[in-house]
């Protein structure tokens, strides 16, 4: 038997990915950059929601994005129709963007365009609704999306996300006539997990619930963001 | 499965101390934290760690998961209740909705057990 000695470590198991999460939004911060991490599981509608909200968005304000799938760039084509840039990382196969990819990212996105002009970048995750709640990737707000066809329970077996969630969207609520589905049990069973969480019900393709989505971005673009003199210069 | 990544992520973590280390020990055991109420199951983490470690300062090193159960606090009834993943997370009392949590959440690194011979060399 080989003596040992133990080693006090008391760190985080993801340390790496927090750190590097950190240096990203240190990052947003000195270019005065909101980021917001829209994840859900395969399907949601967040390419959808996305489209909306470049639409609605991109003239008032500096919108960047940076896509996360497996494999194809067949959301960032979609995305990159509204002119903004969009810079695809393809994670293979991880089943979510950790803060490396999005750094590496970050860096594509800085050798392009001079980054301080953005207010905004927005991240689409890899659809799953396990472990893109855990990993960080340096965003100010964590946005999740659960579609009405999902079903009442997901929030009760998928609760990690639910719960680190600063805004749910409830997406494709046109949907409602056509389910059995009960959008107050979805809510109740969310406030369970997450008391304070902001819900949106949502329809990308009748426009219902957009303009409340769009103002909550506006809300943490202007509220959160040291960087006064940018937005004056939006509103004029 | 995503604990493949998630072991990545604890040996990139694991790497970062280990260089830091001027006697690059060798590592016998690491212990971890991983609470219930994480998106980490801990007999595909002892797999992927396993499979992960092969050929890395990490091989043959073995990993003890010490697992903390969910604990919430209700503050209206200013008492710790155990909610049931997957089934009910507001206070059985009086209803309300899991606020603060006490335990279950932990991923963490605990401690590392080193060789002590290794601290000579």
């Amino acid at each position: 038997m080989h003596m040992t000695h133990d080693v006090a470590m008391g760190i985080n198991l993801l340390h790496a990915n927090e750190a590097g999460a950190a240096h990203n939004r240190a990052h947003f911060d000195q270019w005065g950059i909101t980021c917001l991490n829209l994840m859900s599981s395969p399907g949601a509608g967040k390419t959808a929601v996305l489209e909306k909200t470049l639409a609605a968005l991109s003239n008032s304000l500096h919108i960047a994005v940076i896509e996360g799938d497996m494999t194809t760039e067949l959301d960032a084509d979609r995305l990159r129709q509204y002119g903004v840039p969009v810079i695809a990382i393809n994670t293979g196969r991880s089943c979510h963007l950790d803060s490396r990819m999005v750094s590496g990212g970050i860096h594509r996105l800085q050798a392009e365009y001079d980054p301080s002009q953005f207010d905004l970048v927005l991240v689409e995750n890899v659809g799953n609704l396990v472990c893109p709640a855990e990993f960080e990737v340096g965003e100010h707000y964590k946005v999740a999306l659960l579609s009405l066809t999902e079903g009442e329970d997901k929030p009760l077996k998928y609760p990690i996300m639910f719960r680190e969630a600063d805004c749910l969207l409830l997406t494709k609520t046109d949907l409602a006539p056509y389910l059995d589905v009960d959008l107050a049990q979805i809510e109740a069973n969310v406030r369970q997990i997450n008391p304070t969480v902001t819900i949106i019900a949502v329809s990308a393709k009748t426009g219902e619930g957009l303009d409340a989505w769009f103002d909550w971005v506006r809300s943490t673009v202007q509220s959160d963001r040291r960087a006064p003199e940018k937005i004056l210069a939006n509103e004029k | 499965m995503h604990e493949t990544d998630m072991t990545k992520a604890l040996l990139m973590t694991l790497q970062d101390w280990w260089d830091a280390q001027p006697d690059r020990p060798t590592v016998a055991k690491v212990h971890l934290i991983v609470g219930q109420f994480t998106c980490v199951e801990p007999v595909s983490l002892q797999f992927a760690f396993e499979a992960q470690t092969r050929n890395t300062f990490l091989a043959g090193a073995r990993l003890e998961i010490q697992e903390t159960p969910l604990i919430a606090f209700c503050h209206p009834c200013q008492q710790e209740y155990r909610p049931e993943i997957g089934i009910q997370y507001a206070c059985p009392t009086c209803r309300s909705p899991m606020e603060e949590i006490r335990s279950g959440r932990e991923l963490k690194i605990d401690r590392i057990e080193c060789e002590e011979s290794s601290v000579c060399t």
